[in-house]
């Protein structure tokens, strides 16, 4: 506030008057820069968003090609499987062919044993997946947590188990089934897979049972649980992502495996999908609309699995690059 | 609450001995701070208490127990982490509860106990957030507030606050402090930083190479250190230590090296367990040098030095004196003296430190 008592170096007048003089000056500054500065922000502006655009564009023009690749055999399958039986070796490419039928997927599960065949699969399948993540877990785990003698030769061992070829395995796989007695049996094929497939579900889970702090067990420890319920319910609900990745990978490898199962099932009845699909294959005569058929029914069970799973697979797939 | 002994305590990992004869108490309701350099078997002495770590050979006595061989979870004992150690898919309210269910307390109990230690701390309206969604600092008091609502017999803090940066470890360094006082609990704390040993602790436990350096309270470490060791862990600035020999004629006793004479008289050491020509070192806190100061009895004689280098601190400065050869620090009030120039420094005898340099013990009064 103006103190009448004491001097001014300016009358409230002249203050004013030089307020207004400074904040025109101040204005026309403001003219002369502003149109300058808006200028280059647009000119910048356009430029990064043009920029984006060509990238978002280049983004999205491969993963197009790369959907294509992927689809386009599919659809060629859905094609063939819905064309009447006598346009078979036609060369037309539409996807919904002249005269499009069911009667392909109608005979399949009337004149074959297809749904059986399934039925197999997915018995076996399942119960591979399960045994094989269970096993690997606890495995895992012992190889991730405890010190003990040849842990770095069993770590090296498990993978070069991976690195032969799995049709050399096929001879001693065989000669140990037929000697536990288990030819032509669910039990032998789920033992057979859950092996195979053990290996590498150990070195993802052990590999994700690192990233894990052991503070975590330790506190566990500390607030009354055992070592094993320190892992059931700290270390597992942790471990989802890479328990689901291990589950999908044996699931896949079960459900499409043939080798194995052409060297251990040898009755229809106990066939899986892979075998029975083949089974329509014959010397003079596919059957390839029922193939066809067959080949998108076998897909579902998968679908579904992947479906029901994507939101753990992707998390699982971007962990480790973030930590906590 | 409870009493913990360590009596003899030995820890070796295959040829390495990580702790090799330790023999520490801790009294009923005390605050008890380990300290140490990183890698002297403090944090290994805590692991051992929570039954996280065998023992190789020794006892360990909660109320007079013996519990070598108990399980973690028979213990009774509560762990603060340093990395807190929260479960990362639990909520907070979980976290803290998680220890009670297991015991099968009754829900109602569970519930109170939770919100009592929550409004304890300060975190009721995180209660419903995963940790992940929490700060730091919040993170550190779920993860007390998990050891609170248990009422164990003994605290442990594994180095609970070196992963808050500077400030916040100031506010969470009080906070402990007024827990302490609230709670009247045992607690052992590991710290490599003396400063949180210094204030937060009933008794400092300092530890060097698997073995107790000293034992005692803050002000006695501080003011009396055993050895060298202690002498130039605790207190900060770090103490100046000046080593030379003793030369003994007439019943007079000095200290002699290169640069630095310095008589030494009987308020300070006992000349005659001294021997003419004993090697020892002699300690000075930098607060215990002074400036351009005029002669007085509890003072030494004038030392003159070269200002090297002078950090300005605010009210303080700390000056990086060369005395010949010898570069020493004092931590004076602020005048702006410029580096260069030569002052003249008295030592105060009250707080000079003569040590042995061959056994590096303590042999001033």
């Amino acid at each position: 506030m103006i103190d009448p008592k004491k001097t001014y170096a300016m009358t409230p007048e002249e203050l004013s008057e030089k307020y207004e003089s400074t904040k025109e000056s101040l204005d026309q500054l403001r003219g002369m820069l502003m149109p300058f500065l808006k200028s280059q922000y647009e000119k910048n502006r356009k430029a990064l968003e043009r920029k984006e655009k060509i990238k978002k564009l280049l983004i999205h023009l491969v993963i197009i090609c790369c959907c294509f690749i992927c689809i386009y055999p599919l659809l060629r399958i859905f094609s063939i499987s819905l064309r009447p039986g006598d346009k078979l070796f036609s060369t037309d490419l539409s996807l919904i062919p002249d005269g499009a039928t069911f009667s392909a997927y109608a005979s399949l599960l009337k004149n074959t044993n297809f749904l059986r065949w399934l039925w197999n699969s997915l018995v076996i399948t399942v119960a591979t997946s399960f045994i094989g993540v269970s096993l690997a877990s606890t495995a895992a785990y012992a190889f991730s947590r405890f010190r003990f003698p040849g842990k770095k030769i069993g770590m090296i061992l498990l993978l070069s188990s991976q690195m032969i070829p799995a049709g050399m395995l096929i001879l001693p796989l065989f000669l140990m089934i037929m000697k536990m007695n288990l030819m032509n049996s669910y039990l032998g094929m789920i033992i057979a897979y859950s092996v195979s497939s053990l290996p590498f579900s150990i070195w993802i889970l052990k590999g994700y049972y690192d990233t894990i702090p052991r503070s975590l067990e330790e506190a566990a420890l500390v607030d009354g649980t055992s070592e094993v319920e320190a892992f059931w319910r700290i270390i597992l609900p942790l471990s989802t992502p890479a328990l689901s990745i291990a589950f999908l990978f044996n699931f896949t490898t079960a459900w499409n495996e043939y080798l194995v199962a052409r060297v251990v099932l040898f009755s229809s009845q106990q066939y899986t999908w892979t075998l029975g699909l083949f089974e329509l294959q014959g010397q003079y005569l596919t059957q390839w609309g029922m193939f066809a058929a067959g080949s998108m029914l076998v897909t579902i069970p998968v679908l579904i699995v992947f479906l029901y799973s994507s939101k753990w697979l992707i998390s699982g797939l971007t962990l480790g690059s973030v930590k906590g | 609450m409870a009493s913990v002994e360590f009596k003899n305590i030995v820890k070796r990992f295959k040829e390495n001995t990580v702790l090799n004869g330790v023999n520490v108490n801790i009294k009923d309701k005390e605050f008890l701070v380990i300290v140490g350099p990183s890698g002297c078997g403090k944090s290994t002495l805590l692991r051992m208490l929570a039954g996280l770590e065998t023992v190789t050979d020794g006892d360990i006595l909660i109320d007079g127990e013996r519990v070598n061989e108990y399980h973690p979870s028979k213990r009774n004992i509560a762990m603060v982490f340093q990395d807190y150690a929260l479960y990362p898919h639990m909520t907070v309210a979980e976290n803290m509860s998680f220890s009670l269910k297991l015991k099968k307390t009754p829900p109602e109990e569970i519930e109170a106990r939770v919100k009592e230690a929550a409004a304890t701390l300060q975190i009721t309206q995180y209660l419903a957030r995963k940790p992940q969604a929490l700060s730091g600092g919040q993170r550190q008091r779920v993860a007390i507030g998990r050891a609170i609502v248990r009422k164990p017999k003994v605290f442990l803090f594994d180095e609970p606050l070196s992963n808050l940066d500077a400030k916040l470890r100031e506010e969470m360094r009080v906070e402990i402090a007024k827990l302490h006082q609230r709670l009247n609990a045992t607690i052992l704390y590991v710290t490599h930083d003396q400063v949180e040993a210094m204030t937060l602790a009933d008794r400092i436990v300092i530890m060097y190479n698997g073995k107790v350096q000293q034992e005692g309270t803050p002000m006695e470490v501080y003011s009396k250190p055993e050895n060298l060791f202690v002498a130039g862990f605790i207190g900060s600035p770090t103490m100046n230590f000046l080593r030379g020999k003793a030369s003994v004629k007439a019943g007079k006793a000095e200290f002699t090296s290169k640069d630095i004479k310095i008589a030494l008289p009987a308020s300070l050491i006992d000349i005659k367990a001294l021997k003419d020509g004993q090697e020892i070192v002699v300690g000075v806190r930098p607060d215990d040098i002074s400036v351009d100061v005029p002669a007085k009895d509890s003072l030494t004689e004038n030392i003159e030095g070269k200002i090297d280098v002078s950090e300005l601190l605010g009210h303080r400065e700390n000056l990086y004196i060369y005395i010949g050869d010898t570069r020493v620090l004092a931590n004076t009030d602020a005048i702006g003296r410029e580096p260069g120039s030569k002052v003249k420094l008295r030592f105060n005898y009250a707080n000079m430190h003569v040590f042995d340099k061959e056994t590096e013990k303590r042999i001033s009064k």
